[in-house]
């Protein structure tokens, strides 16, 4: 009677257990390695059922930061690399890890802060001198601090601006090392400015007296690339079908699907495929 | 505090809409944790037993590294796994990063110790017990194992259950090696973890709401199949 018992919780474990695994039997997937702005601005969960019914190709994307997206794909884990840090794509594809890169799309990125602006910089067009506010007011400044796009776009403007931030850091200067999305809750929680891409926080669920201070500087935009994994030092990669994905993403019908996804009645990301590849 | 309490009337109404989206997170969620969980059971629970048990050169150090490995941080755990089956990795070729299988793997990584420390512990004490008796009957090393592991049957039960809250509280560990991807190996955690990201703050703490009651029920299922079977012991 124990045994029975016993044997009973064995049995609906066990069917639990390997009942329905079929999901894995469609083998027509591709594994993308893309960042975390694409995905919480919810762009993908658009695009990809689109791409899916043209074409049976079930697209799988890891979301994370654009430099531990790179090192994955680097190490054979993806077959397309879909990212926003232009140069960091170009030595990837100089490396010889990646077969070619193309423009996709691009967005910018602004500074947001909360209502009372400590450091006075709210309405600026001017990122540079924003910044140096910024320092100067010690205002606190919420950094991603992780390698990622947004944090090397944002390091890229520190030292534009002539500040080492590194001499703020753990003061004003708060280097999170985590998402876009992490690090907003944390510097809206914390009343620190926040450079993040425009497509995060126009989805971001909890802004809180929050605003954009500072858009519109020519210097804020972001641009997306996307990269075939080469399929020569990593054999396993699904070149064909990742090459339908791109292709898909740089023609007509896929920039037309980016520009027709929207948030609140706002575009996220503007399509710009024909400017060229490299 | 309006998000806090409504969160409790988010998990509701997600509940009772048996969405299907989040049915199917929950079924991922039981379909790994459950068969890490079991896995973790076949080899911690002999494990334990025999390291509760027999006598062996350096088997305190064995037992003092087994509690040890309880501490186990999620997030090395995902990283070593990553390591070894990234196309890189020497698993590489298996091609199990970014499934469910590669999942499981990290989980019983990380439940396994727990299982066989605790078992060690409960086997340990009862041998004590037993040991005369087995000696005087001139009972064989198995027999001892599977007769003791039986008699501590309803112990060893609650640490199977310390296993699986383990398991299915995880989120730094299966995120890394399942890449958090949607309807392949976005669980109840790492959902929690993107729309905590998002900022949808009161949707994250509804599904919390709704995780700690799956794993209530899981509990209250044991334990009253344990209550019923002791029953019937004494019936």
């Amino acid at each position: 009677m124990i045994r029975r018992a016993f044997l009973a919780l064995a049995a609906v474990v066990l069917t639990t257990v390997f009942a329905g695994q079929p999901s894995f039997a469609e083998d027509k997937f591709i594994v993308v390695q893309s960042t975390t702005s694409t995905q919480n601005s919810g762009l993908f969960d658009y695009l990809l059922p689109i791409f899916k019914e043209k074409t049976g190709i079930e697209v799988r994307v890891v979301a994370v930061g654009t430099g531990q997206a790179i090192k994955n794909a680097a190490n054979g884990d993806g077959d397309v690399l879909f990212v926003h840090s232009k140069p960091s794509e170009e030595k990837f594809v100089a490396d010889g890890l990646g077969v070619s890169r193309s423009d996709v799309m691009y967005n910018d990125f602004v500074i947001v802060g909360p209502a009372d602006d400590p450091a006075g910089v709210a309405g600026s067009k001017d990122v540079v001198a924003s910044l140096k506010k910024i320092a100067d007011a010690k205002a606190p400044f919420a950094s991603r601090g992780d390698d990622s796009g947004t944090h090397k776009a944002e390091l890229r403007l520190w030292k534009t601006a002539g500040i080492d931030p590194d001499e703020g850091s753990g003061d004003w200067y708060r280097e999170t090392g985590s998402g876009m999305g992490a690090t907003l809750n944390t510097g809206t929680g914390m009343g620190a400015y926040v450079m993040t891409d425009r497509a995060t926080w126009i989805s971001f669920g909890n802004k809180g007296d929050y605003k954009v201070a500072v858009e519109g500087d020519p210097i804020l935009f972001n641009q997306y690339g996307v990269i075939l994994v080469n399929p020569e030092v990593h054999a396993h990669v699904k070149a064909e079908l990742g090459q339908e994905f791109i292709d898909w993403v740089l023609s007509k019908e896929g920039q037309q699907a980016i520009a027709d996804y929207k948030v609140d009645g706002q575009q996220l990301f503007f399509p710009n495929a024909d400017k060229g590849s490299s | 505090m309006d998000s806090f309490w409504g969160a409790f009337s988010g998990a509701l109404g997600l509940v009772i809409a048996l969405d299907p989206d989040l049915m199917e997170i929950i079924g991922l969620s039981m379909r790994v944790t459950l068969t890490a969980v079991f896995l973790a059971c076949l080899i911690g629970l002999p494990l334990g037993a025999a390291v509760g048990t027999f006598k062996f050169p350096g088997r305190a150090l064995v037992a003092v590294i087994l509690n040890a490995l309880m501490g186990l941080p999620p997030v090395v755990v995902g990283l070593l796994v990553y390591l070894v089956l990234s196309a890189s990795g020497p698993l590489g070729p298996l091609r199990l990063l970014y499934t469910q299988t590669a999942m499981i793997i990290a989980q019983m990584v990380l439940v396994t110790p727990i299982v066989a420390a605790l078992t060690r512990q409960v086997i340990e004490d009862l041998n004590r017990e037993y040991a005369e008796q087995f000696a005087s009957l001139g009972v064989g090393a198995l027999d001892r194992l599977t007769a003791m592991l039986w008699d501590a049957r309803y112990s060893l039960l609650t640490v199977a259950l310390a296993g699986f809250g383990r398991a299915v509280a995880e989120v730094g560990a299966v995120i890394i090696v399942g890449g958090n991807i949607n309807h392949v190996t976005r669980v109840m955690t790492t959902t929690i973890a993107l729309e905590t990201s998002k900022g949808n703050l009161q949707l994250a703490l509804a599904l919390g709401v709704i995780l700690l009651m799956i794993a209530f029920a899981v509990n209250a299922g044991v334990m009253a199949l344990r209550a019923s079977a002791a029953r019937a012991a004494y019936a």
